[in-house]
């Protein structure tokens, strides 16, 4: 069993390979030149380069890989469409919106009529056949509903759970079967945990209380990790770089830091021992807006910017191919902008990692705050 | 910043929040706990290897230092038996010495005071003999000139006289 | 016009931070230096500061924006 397990492993993964390298060069490599999928147009002008890294940085409703340019034919797969809409829950394939992101299309649902536009899903009001923007661009005659859609970003997330389950179960079980020494992907996996619990939390939160937060940097660190990495490939993830993943996961770490705090914590934190009294109240609000709204948001803030600089850094650098090639020819602009993005891809592998590992010894500094226990020092 | 919460899909925080929630349940369960216990279990089996090692590495130490003792203690044990020994010996031989002494001191002794008791004898029997021959001369005399009185006074006089000598 | 003020905003929090994790930098360099032997201790200690001070950068941006 285990001999024909591998083998399939290893095909499964090299496909995954090719298939990212085959939509990479397609979809980056000339990605640019492509028909941009609202307009059926090539996108050649810095403008239309901007809209479409803005549109990637973005979540979106469908998997696209690939456009062919002659054709106009796109390539990839739908995902379902969950909203929450005035009407109840409503649910179909995002293939129903048939690759518009302008609001042009209509999806009629029962009596409900749902457009999209810029990636998120909006209800038209009562009596309105088609969307009517201001002068910002802003609809005014459609509200946003609930959107609870598989979209890519969920989509990479379930996919980078599934890859830890798969490979720290393999591990955990690897333990259970009596082998001290894990193998296989094990042995890339164990150092990597031992290096949580011994350089993240031990050190931060202390010997004594860091087991019991160890379940969440672990999954936290690992999570952040892999979805970072799963960005760099060319399937074009950006979940890390979504504002509403990062609040959720600095809203976690804040609650556990928040909810475990010892009593020396709240006691130093809210009538802070040691200061004139008239200067207590004031340092109480200092600490509590410093533990409740300044840590979360600057831990939020620094994984969202980082992921999403490094997204358009990158795609910005591709997209000088394009726009290169007048001054210097097919040619030079096609291997500078290769050596560029290469060299930034580099910096991101690093990125990625460091991002995952700051959050996590953030979080882990936070909790260990929260939990420290002080001896009488006065 | 407003763009920013134009961003914000309150959809995709549930998601995300609910996804995690279970990703970190179903990881604890299934992988975080079995792996870290059996991280701890393995670091806590070298660490008791480690441990008995140096037990045993303590014990050997040990050891030697006993059997270095043990052999000290014989050198001086042996030692000290020998020096009794040559001591037991010294002392025989200077007995013996002593003894030898004494007892030919003893002989010389008795040999001293028999002679001198013989001496004696033969000096007593000598004046008996003496005293008798002089009782005998002086009857041989007194019988022949007790009639003459300037003669017996003679007489006894230089019978006196020699009798001082001896 | 707004823009332009905006860009310049950006530009001063990229020079102060800038200059800030360069200080960072320098320091632990300087440190390491002068005790290899602790260098995994400032090493983490730099990126803990870094990063706060990054967040801080990176917060100015987004509420300039």
């Amino acid at each position: 069993m285990m001999v024909a397990k591998k083998p399939i492993k290893l095909l499964t993964a090299l496909v995954l390979t090719f298939f990212s390298i085959a939509s990479y060069a397609t979809n980056d490599g000339h990605g640019e030149e492509n028909k941009d999928p609202h307009k059926g147009e090539l996108v050649d002008t810095p403008d239309e380069i901007k809209e479409y890294i803005t549109h990637h940085l973005k979540d979106s409703h469908d998997f696209h890989l690939y456009t062919n340019n002659k054709t106009g034919k796109h390539y990839g797969f739908a995902l379902p469409v969950i909203v929450w809409t005035s009407k109840g829950l409503k649910t179909f394939m995002s293939s129903a919106f048939h690759h518009d992101d302008e609001g042009h299309t209509i999806v009629e649902k029962d009596d409900v009529s749902l457009v999209k536009l810029h990636s998120k899903i909006y209800e038209l009001d009562n009596g309105a056949t088609s969307v009517s923007f201001d002068e910002h661009h802003h609809p005014t005659n459609a509200h946003k509903v609930l959107d609870f859609s598989i979209t890519k970003s969920v989509f990479g997330m379930l996919l980078a759970g599934l890859l830890m389950l798969l490979g720290f179960g393999a591990l955990a079980k690897g333990y259970k079967k009596g082998n001290t020494i894990p193998k296989g992907v094990g042995r890339v996996l164990e150092p990597l945990v031992i290096y949580v619990r011994d350089d993240i939390a031990r050190p931060n939160i202390g010997e004594k209380k860091y087991r019991k937060f160890m379940g969440f940097l672990l999954t936290v660190f690992f999570f952040i990790w892999i979805l970072n990495l799963l960005g760099l490939t060319p399937l074009g993830f950006n979940v890390t770089g979504q504002i509403a993943v990062t609040v959720c996961l600095a809203l976690f770490t804040a609650i556990i830091y928040l909810f475990s705090g010892s009593k020396d914590f709240w006691a130093h934190t809210l009538w802070m021992p040691g200061v004139p009294v008239i200067l207590r109240p004031i340092l109480a609000v200092i600490e509590l807006v410093g533990f409740v709204l300044i840590k979360p948001f600057s831990l939020l803030v620094r994984l969202f910017a980082n992921m999403t600089a490094g997204h358009f850094v990158v795609m910005s650098l591709i997209a000088l191919m394009i726009l290169l090639k007048k001054k210097f020819g097919v040619v030079g602009s096609t291997g500078m902008s290769l050596v560029l993005a290469l060299f930034i891809s580099v910096i991101e592998i690093l990125v990625a990692f460091l991002q995952a590992f700051i959050f996590t010894m953030l979080s882990s500094l936070f909790i260990g705050m929260a939990v420290e226990e002080h001896e009488e020092h006065h | 910043m407003e763009a920013l919460l134009n961003d914000f899909s309150v959809g995709l925080f549930f998601m995300q929040a609910i996804i995690l929630v279970i990703l970190i349940l179903l990881m604890r369960k299934f992988a975080w706990k079995p792996i870290l216990n059996a991280l701890d279990e393995r670091e806590s089996g070298i660490e008791d290897a480690l441990k008995s090692a140096e037990n045993a590495k303590k014990e050997m130490e040990n050891l030697q230092a006993n059997n270095a003792k043990l052999l000290q203690e014989a050198r001086t044990e042996r030692e000290t038996m020998l020096k009794e020994a040559r001591e037991i010996k010294n002392k025989m031989i200077e007995d013996a010495k002593a003894e030898a002494q004494e007892e030919a001191n003893k002989l010389v002794a008795q040999a001293q005071a028999t002679i001198e008791s013989e001496k004696k004898a033969a000096v007593a029997d000598l004046k008996s003999q003496v005293a008798n021959l002089s009782i005998e001369i002086a009857e041989k005399v007194v019988r022949e000139e007790l009639s003459n009185k300037d003669k017996q006074v003679k007489l006894v006089e230089s019978m006196l006289g020699e009798a001082t000598l001896n | 016009m707004t823009g332009t003020l905006n860009l310049i905003g950006a530009g001063l929090i990229v020079i102060g931070g800038g200059i800030g994790l360069g200080q960072i930098g320098g320091k632990a360099m300087e440190g390491i230096a002068r005790q290899p032997e602790a260098a995994g201790k400032i090493q983490t200690a730099m990126i803990i500061i870094g990063a706060l001070l990054e967040g801080l950068a990176f917060g100015a941006l987004i509420l300039g924006k």
